[in-house]
C-alpha cells in the first residue's frame, strides 16, 4: 500500500477536470468525503455528477487533477480501488437475463469472495431477496432491481459505496427502506457518496455538494450550504398566490419565488430590499420571515445560468 | 485462486459460466445455432446444382429416320436432355425459347439422313437459351460425344466408312477427386466455412456490443476483471458453438450427401478451430467499432457478402479477375475452403495444407492486434 494520503478521508480529490471533445463536463472539482460519512451529491441532469463519480472510482481517467480514493491514487492504483469500492451505476447494469442469485454469484466470483455460497446467501437474506432468488433480474420492479444492485455492490464488503442516483424511479417506501439501510451501513464505518435529486434524501446526508455545469457551487453540511448562499426568505400564506408570484417576479430584490402547496417562498440576497417588496405586495396576505431551507437554496442554485454560475461549457 | 500475470482463472471461468447461462436463456439464438447449419445444408445441398440435368428440350424434326430417332434417344439417355415437345417449325422453336418453356431446341433439317449417307456432312442445329451459362454448358459439352456414339452404334456394315477416321492420338481425361462432377461434394464441405463466417462474426459482435448497449459493460469495468478475461471468457462458448455447427454440417456431408472423407478428420477439426478463431477476431474488432448491436449486425453483413462472392464458395476463384482474387485472398474463408475441400476430397496432408494455414494465422494475429488496440476505449 502506498501513501495513505489521509486516513481520515475516504475520498480526497483535487482539481478534477474532464472534457469530451469541446465539452468541458467537469471543471476543477475538489471533494472530501470523510470515512463513515454519507455525502450527498446534487445537481441538475448533465451537470457532471456521473463523470465525477466515474473518475473517483477509476473508471475514467481525469484530464487533470489528482487525488486518492480509500488512500489509493485514482490514476495509478485503479485496480486496488476497484477491489474496495462498491459502485452502483445510474442505469441498472446487472444482467437481466440472469436470475438474482446468478447475478450475485457472478459478482462474488469476480471479487474472489471466500466462502462464496454463504456470502451470497447472507446477502440475499439481508436484503430480503431470498424468496425471489431464482427470479430473472429483468423481471423485477424498479425497487427490487435497486435492492439487488445494492446487494451486489455490497457483496465484497467495500469500504466505500459510490451510488449514482440509486433511487431514481423507486417508490417512496422503497426509498425510505433504502436510506435506512444506507444509514446503518454508514454507522458501521462505510463511507457513501450518493447522487440524488430528492430533497428528503439530501437532508439525510451528513454533507452535501452541489454541482452545475461541471463546477462545484457549494459544499458542506446542509447548514453550511444554506448559509453560503446568503438568502433571505419570506413565506406568504393566502389565496391567489400564482397571481402574486407573477407580480413579485418583476419586483426589485426578488430573485426567486417558489410555491410549496399553499405557501409561497420568496427569496433574495438583499434582505432589506426584499422585506420592503414583500410588505408592499402582500396585499393583506400573511407574510413571515422564515429560515431559508435546502430546497430554496437548490432551486436558487439550479436557476443560476452558466455565465454567473459555472461559466459557459 | 489460480492466478498468473494478473489473469485470474476463477474470474475467467465465471465469465464463461455467465455467457453460457445467458446463451441458454436466449432461445432464439440457441435455435439459430442449430437451425442455420441445418437449413443451409438442406438449401445448398439439395437445391443448388451447377451440373444440371433433365433440361427441357423441344425437337423440330423434318427427317424421321432410325438414325435421327436414335440420336434423340441418346440425348435423353445422357440424362441432360428431357424432350418435352415436338414443334412444327423454327418460329415455334424460337417462341418456346423466348418464353422459357424449353432450354434447348434441336432442329433436324429435312433430308438429314439422306445427306449423311451421301457423305455430304449435314448439320444439326441445337439452339440453347444461354442466358444462364451454367445451366446449359455441361449439357452442350456432352452433345458431341453423344453424336459420336450414335454414329458408332448405328452406322455399321457397308456404311462404316462414314464414321470417319478417329483422331491420330487419344486424349485420356481423368477427372480427379470428384469424377462424377457431383456439386454437393464441392458445396457441402464449403458450407461449413460459410455458416461459421456468418454465425461467429455475428454472435461475437453482438455479444460484446450487447454488454455495452445494456450498460452492463460499465459494471464489468468497475469490477476487478481484466479486459483479457472478459474477452476470452466471452469467446469460449462461441468456439464450442462453432464446433457444434461444423459437426452438424460434416455429419450431413458424410451421411446425407455421401461426400467422401479422404483426409484426416482431426485435421478438419483443427482447420475449423483455426478458422473459428480467425472469425472471432473479426467479431471482436467489429464489436469495438460498432456503437450498438444494430451497427454490429450491419458490419457483419458487410463482411459476409464479399466472403460469399469472392472466396470461391459459389463461383470459381480462378475465374475471377485479378483484383477480385486479391480481395478474396484477404478473406479467411478463401483459405478455409481450400483447406477443407483439400483435406476431405483430396486427402491433403500437412504439407499440402500449410499454404492455406499460415495466411489464416497472419489474418488472426493482425486482427487480434487491431481488436486489442481498439478495446481500451470502452468508457473513456
Amino acid at each position: 500500500m502506498t501513501a495513505v494520503a489521509n486516513p481520515e478521508y475516504a475520498i480526497d480529490v483535487q482539481g478534477l477536470n474532464k472534457s469530451y471533445g469541446e465539452k468541458h463536463v467537469v471543471r476543477d472539482v475538489s471533494l472530501r468525503v470523510r470515512r463513515g460519512e454519507i455525502f450527498g451529491f446534487l445537481g441538475p441532469n448533465g451537470s457532471g455528477k456521473t463523470t465525477t463519480i466515474r473518475m473517483v472510482c477509476g473508471l475514467l481517467k481525469p484530464d487533470s487533477g489528482s487525488g486518492t480514493c480509500l488512500g489509493y491514487d485514482i490514476v495509478r492504483e485503479r485496480a486496488e480501488i476497484k477491489r474496495r469500492v462498491g459502485y452502483m451505476t445510474q442505469r441498472f447494469s446487472f444482467w437481466e437475463d440472469l436470475s438474482i442469485v446468478e447475478n450475485l454469484d457472478f459478482v462474488a466470483r469476480m471479487y474472489a469472495i471466500p466462502e462464496r455460497k454463504a456470502a451470497v446467501r447472507k446477502a440475499l437474506d439481508n436484503l430480503g431477496l431470498t424468496a425471489r432468488a431464482q427470479q430473472l433480474a429483468g423481471e423485477l420492479s424498479g425497487g427490487w432491481k435497486q435492492r439487488m444492485a445494492l446487494a451486489a455492490c455490497m457483496l465484497h464488503e467495500p469500504n466505500l459505496l459510490l451510488l449514482d442516483e440509486p433511487t431514481a424511479g423507486v417508490d417512496p417506501r422503497a426509498r425510505r427502506d433504502f436510506w435506512d439501510e444506507l444509514q446503518s451501513l454508514a454507522a458501521k464505518g462505510i463511507s457513501v457518496l450518493v447522487s440524488t435529486h430528492y430533497m428528503d434524501e439530501a437532508v439525510r446526508c451528513h454533507k452535501l455538494a452541489y454541482i452545475a455545469f461541471g463546477k462545484l457551487l457549494a459544499q458542506g453540511t446542509a447548514g453550511e450550504v444554506i448559509a453560503s448562499q446568503h438568502l433571505t426568505t419570506w413565506a406568504i400564506h393566502g389565496d391567489r398566490l400564482s397571481e402574486l408570484q407573477d407580480e413579485l417576479r418583476k419586483r426589485p430584490g426578488v430573485e426567486q419565488t417558489v410555491t410549496f402547496g399553499d405557501v409561497l417562498h420568496v427569496s433574495g440576497s438583499d434582505a432589506e430590499l426584499l422585506r420592503r417588496t414583500v410588505e408592499a405586495s402582500a396585499g393583506g396576505r400573511r407574510a413571515e420571515l422564515i429560515d431559508t431551507n435546502l430546497e430554496d437554496v437548490f432551486i436558487y442554485l439550479m436557476g443560476k445560468t452558466p455565465e454567473n454560475g459555472g461559466g459557459k461549457a | 485462486m489460480k492466478r498468473w500475470g494478473g489473469f485470474s482463472g476463477t474470474r475467467w471461468w465465471s465469465m464463461v459460466l455467465k455467457e453460457f447461462t445467458q446463451l441458454k436463456r436466449d432461445r432464439l439464438t440457441f435455435a439459430m445455432i442449430v437451425g442455420i447449419p441445418i437449413m443451409q445444408t438442406a438449401l445448398f445441398g439439395y437445391a443448388i446444382n451447377t451440373n444440371p440435368k433433365h433440361l427441357d428440350t423441344a425437337i423440330i424434326s423434318a427427317d424421321d429416320t432410325d438414325i435421327t430417332r436414335s440420336f434423340i434417344a441418346a440425348l435423353e439417355n445422357s440424362s441432360y436432355f428431357n424432350v418435352v415437345a415436338t414443334l412444327p417449325d423454327e418460329a415455334a422453336g424460337r417462341e418456346a425459347l423466348a418464353q422459357g418453356k424449353v432450354l434447348f431446341v434441336i432442329n433436324i433439317p429435312a433430308g438429314f439422313t439422306r445427306q449423311l449417307l451421301r457423305h455430304e456432312r449435314p448439320s444439326l442445329l441445337i439452339e440453347a437459351d444461354a442466358t444462364d451459362p451454367t445451366a446449359t454448358s455441361s449439357a452442350l459439352a456432352a452433345v458431341n460425344g453423344i453424336a459420336q456414339s450414335v454414329v458408332d452404334k448405328e452406322i455399321t456394315g457397308p456404311l462404316a466408312s462414314l464414321r470417319g477416321s478417329p483422331a491420330p492420338f487419344d486424349v485420356n481425361i481423368h477427372q480427379l477427386y470428384n469424377p462424377d462432377n457431383i456439386t454437393q461434394y464441392f458445396v457441402v464441405p464449403g458450407l461449413t466455412g460459410m455458416v461459421l463466417t456468418l454465425t461467429m462474426v455475428l454472435m461475437t459482435g453482438l455479444a460484446i456490443t450487447r454488454e455495452r448497449e445494456r450498460g452492463t459493460m460499465e459494471n464489468l469495468l468497475a469490477m476487478p476483471v481484466t479486459p483479457l478475461e472478459v474477452m476470452t471468457g466471452k469467446l469460449i462458448p462461441y468456439i464450442g458453438i462453432g464446433l457444434i455447427q461444423a459437426t452438424i454440417i460434416l455429419l450431413a456431408a458424410r451421411y446425407v450427401f455421401q461426400v467422401p472423407f479422404f483426409g484426416n478428420i482431426g485435421a478438419v477439426y483443427l482447420s475449423a478451430l483455426l478458422f473459428i478463431a480467425a472469425n472471432l477476431t473479426v467479431g471482436i474488432t467489429f464489436s469495438s467499432l460498432a456503437q450498438n448491436q444494430l451497427q454490429a449486425v450491419q458490419l457483419a453483413i458487410f463482411f459476409f457478402l464479399p466472403n460469399i462472392m469472392l472466396s470461391g464458395f459459389m463461383f470459381p476463384f480462378e475465374g475471377m479477375p485479378k483484383w477480385a482474387q486479391t480481395i478474396g485472398n484477404l478473406l479467411p474463408l478463401t483459405y478455409f475452403l481450400r483447406l477443407i475441400r483439400g483435406i476431405l476430397l483430396k486427402g491433403n496432408g500437412w504439407a499440402d495444407s500449410w499454404p492455406s494455414v499460415w495466411p489464416m494465422m497472419v489474418f488472426m494475429v493482425v486482427l487480434m492486434f487491431i481488436a486489442s488496440a481498439t478495446y481500451r476505449r470502452t468508457l473513456d
